[in-house]
C-alpha cells in the first residue's frame, strides 16, 4: 500500500527541522521496506505545532505534531501511517480548534496542497477567478473588485478597486503591476507564507489585476530574507509558464501577461511604494514625493498598479464568488477578511484569517492561549513596526480600520508582536527611533535628523537628565515628524513611540541606567 | 554562498559582472540584479567590478557606489565563510534576542558586522526573517533557525563550523 504524508516545507517549519523530520521518515519507511509519498506543502499556520506531519487516511488527513527526527521510529511503531493512536496525534488537522473557528479565504489551500503542482491548484478551485475575469472583461472585473470593498492589506488600506481604476483609466503606451512581497514589517509573515504555500493563488491574483488594468507586465519585488520563499515563487511561475497561465496566450486568450521577480537588499523603506519602485528601477530606494501618483506615473514613469501579497491573493476568491460574498464578512469600511499574524511572546503562535470585528484579546487568548512565558500579557504591538504599543485596557478594541484609528493604533499587514510583563517599553521606544534612525532614506529632515536625535533624547530620559524637558522635547520631536515626513516612516515612528510613553508611562520614570536596546 | 578560491580563480569577478549583464540587460535596472549576481558569488560586490558596471550600463562610478552602499545587504569587502543574521526586531525582542545576542557576541567574540578573527564567521543584524511565531530566529547561510536559545545557537554553529 502507497501512504501519502504531508510535510511543510514552510520556512517556519523548516526552521524548527521539518526536513530532518522528513529525512527520517524517508529513512524509517526505506528500513521498513514500506512505500511512501512525501508531499511538502505550506504551513496551516499553528506554529507550535510546527513540525507537523499529516497522513492521508480513508476518513481524512491525521495529523501528528510537533514531531522530531527522534519521534519517527515510534510513530512507525504505533502504524501512524494509517493513523493509528500515538501521545503526538491530533486528530483530522482541519478539524483543530485553532484552524476550524477561522474563515480562511484567502489562506484555504495554503498547507493543505502541494503549492508547485497546478492539478492540486485547479482540483482545489484554483483559476476559477481568473476564468471568470476573462469571461466578463475588463470593466466587470474592475467593478467586483470595487463593489468587494477590499482594501491594500500593505498597510495604508487604500481601496483596491478604485487604485486598479485610476490606472486603467490613465493614458501611458505601458502599464505595470507590482506586487510588494517585501514584506518589511517586523511580526508580519502572511505573505511568506502565502508565497511559500500557494503561489498560485498570487499569480491568478497578479493576472486578474494586469488583465483589468491592462497590463502585460508584473513585477514581485521580494525581500532577500526570503529565500525559500524565492525558490518555491520562482518554480510556480516556470510551471505556470510552461502550462500556458503566463506567456503570450495566458488561458489561449489574446491576454499577454509575464511576471518577474526581483529581490530587495535589505532596506525597509524599499517596502514603501515610490521607494521599491526606485528600487526596481537599479537606484537608492529613495521616496519619491506624491503626486504623481504611481497609478499615473509609476514604473518607468508609466501607470502602475502596487499592491501588496495579500490583496492580490484575495483577488481569486472575489472573483470566483462574487463581490457580494466577499464584501459579506467583516463589518462597517472594513471588509472581508484580515490573515492575523501571532508572534513573539505568545503560547499559539501563527496565523488567524477572520473577518475585520473580533476584538484583540479574542485573538490573544482564545486563539493564542495568552503569552508564551506563561506570565500576564502588558503590551501588544499592532501593524509591525511603526503601529502602537497597546496595554490591556485596549484589548477590547475590535480589529478593524477605523477601530484602530479611533484608538490611535493601525492594523497595517495584520501583524500581531506579545510581550509579557517583562518588557521595558521605554526601550521599545528608543528601538523604534534607531530603528527609523537606521532605514530612513534621506530624503527629508523631520525623518532624518529626527530620528538621531529621538534617540539622543530618550537617552536622556533614561539617564533622568532633566526628565520633564527631555520628555517634551520627545513630544515635539514627535510632532514635527509626524507633520514634516514625506512618507510614513517617519511620520508614523512616532506612533510605537508617544504610545509607548502614553499608555506606559512609568517605563519612563527615574531608574537605574540601562543598557542601550 | 562564498565559493572556493579555485573557483574564484576560474571566475574574475568581473566575468560574473559581464555574464550577469547579457543576461539581465545593458539597462540601468539591471542593477540590482547585476549587484545581487555578485555577492551571491563572492559574498561581497567586489569593486574591481564597478568601473566595469558603471560602463556597461551607461552609469557613473559615484551612482553605481550609491547604490550598493544605500542598501544594508551588499557588503563590499568579503565575510567570513559563514554568515549569521541574528533577528534583533520586536517579536525576536518580546522572547529574548538580547539576551541570545550577548551570548551570540560572546561566543564568537566579535560584534554586529565583523568577523571573527579566523574568518569563520560573520555576524550580522537583521529585523524580521518572518519567523516572528517562531522566535527568537537566526538565519545561517542563508537557512532560518526558530526558538534559538544558547544551546541551540552553539550546536548550530558547531556543525557549519565543523565543515569549514
Ligand atoms: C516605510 C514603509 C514600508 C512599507 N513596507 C511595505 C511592505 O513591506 N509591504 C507592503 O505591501 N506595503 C508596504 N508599505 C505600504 C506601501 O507603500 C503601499 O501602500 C502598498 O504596497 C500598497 O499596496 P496595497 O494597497 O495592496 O496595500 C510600506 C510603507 C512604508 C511607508
Ligand atoms: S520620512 Fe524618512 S523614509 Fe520617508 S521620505 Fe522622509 S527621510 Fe525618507
Ligand atoms: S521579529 Fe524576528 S523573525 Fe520576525
Amino acid at each position: 500500500m502507497n501512504h501519502t504524508i504531508y510535510i511543510p516545507l514552510d520556512t517556519s517549519a523548516r526552521s524548527l527541522g521539518a526536513d530532518a523530520v522528513a529525512a527520517a521518515i524517508s529513512a524509517q519507511a526505506a528500513s521498513r521496506g514500506v512505500t511512501i509519498r512525501i508531499v511538502r506543502t505550506g504551513s496551516r499556520g499553528a506554529f507550535w505545532l510546527e513540525p507537523l506531519v499529516e497522513v492521508a487516511t480513508p476518513s481524512g488527513r491525521i495529523a501528528y505534531g510537533p514531531v522530531q527526527p527522534g519521534d519517527v521510529a515510534a510513530l512507525f511503531d504505533c502504524n501512524f501511517l494509517t493513523g493509528g493512536p500515538h501521545p503526538l496525534r491530533l486528530g483530522i488537522a482541519a478539524e483543530l480548534d485553532f484552524f476550524r473557528r477561522q474563515e480562511r479565504l484567502t489562506f484555504q489551500r495554503v498547507g493543505v496542497i502541494d503549492p508547485l503542482s497546478l492539478e492540486d491548484y485547479l482540483a482545489a478551485g484554483g483559476f476559477r477567478g481568473l476564468d471568470q475575469a476573462l469571461a466578463i472583461g475588463r470593466a466587470r472585473t474592475l467593478t467586483e473588485v470595487i463593489e468587494s470593498g477590499g482594501r491594500g492589506r500593505g498597510g495604508a488600506a487604500f481601496p483596491t478597486g478604485l487604485k486598479w481604476r485610476t490606472a486603467h483609466d490613465a493614458p501611458g503606451a505601458d502599464k505595470y503591476l507590482v506586487c510588494n512581497a517585501d514584506e518589511g514589517d517586523s511580526g508580519t509573515f502572511s505573505d511568506r507564507m502565502l508565497l511559500e504555500g500557494d503561489p498560485f493563488t498570487l499569480i491568478e491574483g497578479m493576472l486578474i489585476a494586469g488583465y483589468a488594468i491592462g497590463a502585460a507586465k508584473g513585477y514581485i519585488y521580494l525581500r532577500s530574507e526570503y529565500p525559500n520563499a524565492e525558490r518555491v515563487l520562482a518554480a510556480a511561475i516556470a510551471a505556470a509558464e510552461r502550462h500556458g497561465y503566463l506567456g503570450r496566450r495566458v488561458s489561449t486568450t489574446d491576454f499577454a501577461f509575464e511576471i518577474e521577480i526581483r529581490r530587495g537588499a535589505g532596506a525597509y523603506v524599499c517596502g514603501e511604494e515610490t521607494a521599491l519602485l526606485e528600487s526596481i528601477e537599479g537606484r537608492r530606494g529613495q521616496v519619491r514625493a506624491k503626486p504623481p501618483l504611481p497609478a499615473l506615473q509609476g514604473l518607468f514613469g508609466q501607470p502602475t498598479v502596487v499592491n501588496n501579497v495579500i490583496s492580490l491573493a484575495s483577488v481569486p476568491a472575489i472573483l470566483a464568488h462574487g463581490a457580494e460574498y466577499y464584501r459579506d464578512y467583516g463589518v462597517g469600511r472594513s471588509r472581508g477578511t484580515l490573515p492575523f499574524q501571532l508572534g513573539g511572546n505568545i503560547r499559539y503562535g501563527g496565523l488567524v484569517e477572520k473577518a475585520f470585528g473580533l476584538t484583540l484579546r479574542e485573538l490573544l487568548y482564545d486563539f493564542g492561549g495568552g503569552s508564551a512565558s506563561g506570565r500576564p500579557i502588558r503590551a501588544v504591538q499592532v501593524g509591525g513596526p511603526l503601529g502602537a504599543y497597546l496595554p490591556e485596557t485596549l484589548f477590547d478594541t475590535p480589529l478593524d480600520y477605523e477601530s484602530f484609528a479611533g484608538v490611535s493604533a493601525m492594523l497595517g499587514h495584520g501583524g500581531i508582536v506579545v510581550f509579557d510583563d517583562t518588557v521595558d517599553m521605554a526601550r521599545l521606544a528608543r528601538f523604534a527611533m534607531s530603528f527609523c534612525a537606521h532605514e530612513s532614506c534621506g530624503k527629508c529632515t523631520p525623518c532624518r535628523i529626527g530620528a538621531v536625535r529621538g534617540v539622543e533624547v530618550i537617552d536622556r530620559i533614561l539617564g533622568d537628565r532633566d526628565r520633564p524637558a527631555a520628555i517634551a522635547l520627545l513630544r515635539d520631536l514627535c510632532d514635527t515628524m509626524t507633520q514634516g515626513s514625506l512618507c510614513a516612516l517617519g511620520g508614523l515612528t512616532p506612533l510605537p513611540v508617544l504610545s509607548a510613553l502614553e499608555h506606559f508611562p512609568e517605563d519612563f520614570a527615574i531608574r537605574p541606567r540601562t543598557h542601550a536596546a | 554562498m562564498t565559493s572556493s578560491s579555485a573557483a574564484v580563480l576560474q571566475d574574475p569577478p568581473r566575468d560574473v559582472a559581464a555574464a550577469a549583464i547579457a543576461r539581465e540587460g545593458h539597462r540601468r535596472d539591471a542593477l540590482l540584479p547585476v549587484l545581487h549576481a555578485l555577492q551571491d558569488r563572492f559574498g561581497h560586490v567586489p569593486a574591481e567590478t564597478i568601473p566595469f558596471i558603471a560602463k556597461a550600463l551607461n552609469l557613473s562610478r559615484a551612482d553605481v557606489h550609491g547604490v550598493v552602499s544605500f542598501y544594508h545587504e551588499f557588503r563590499t569587502a568579503p565575510p567570513g565563510r559563514h554568515i549569521v543574521r541574528l533577528c534583533l526586531a520586536e517579536a525576536c525582542q518580546a522572547m529574548g534576542a538580547p539576551a541570545l545576542r550577548a551570548h551570540v557576541e560572546q561566543t564568537l567574540g566579535v560584534g554586529m558586522h565583523e568577523t571573527t578573527s579566523d574568518g569563520t564567521v560573520t555576524l550580522e543584524p537583521v529585523y524580521c526573517l518572518g519567523n516572528c511565531a517562531c522566535a527568537p530566529s537566526v538565519m545561517i547561510d542563508g537557512e532560518t533557525h526558530g526558538r534559538v536559545t544558547a544551546e541551540r545557537f552553539d550546536a548550530l554553529l558547531a556543525e557549519p563550523r565543523g565543515r569549514s
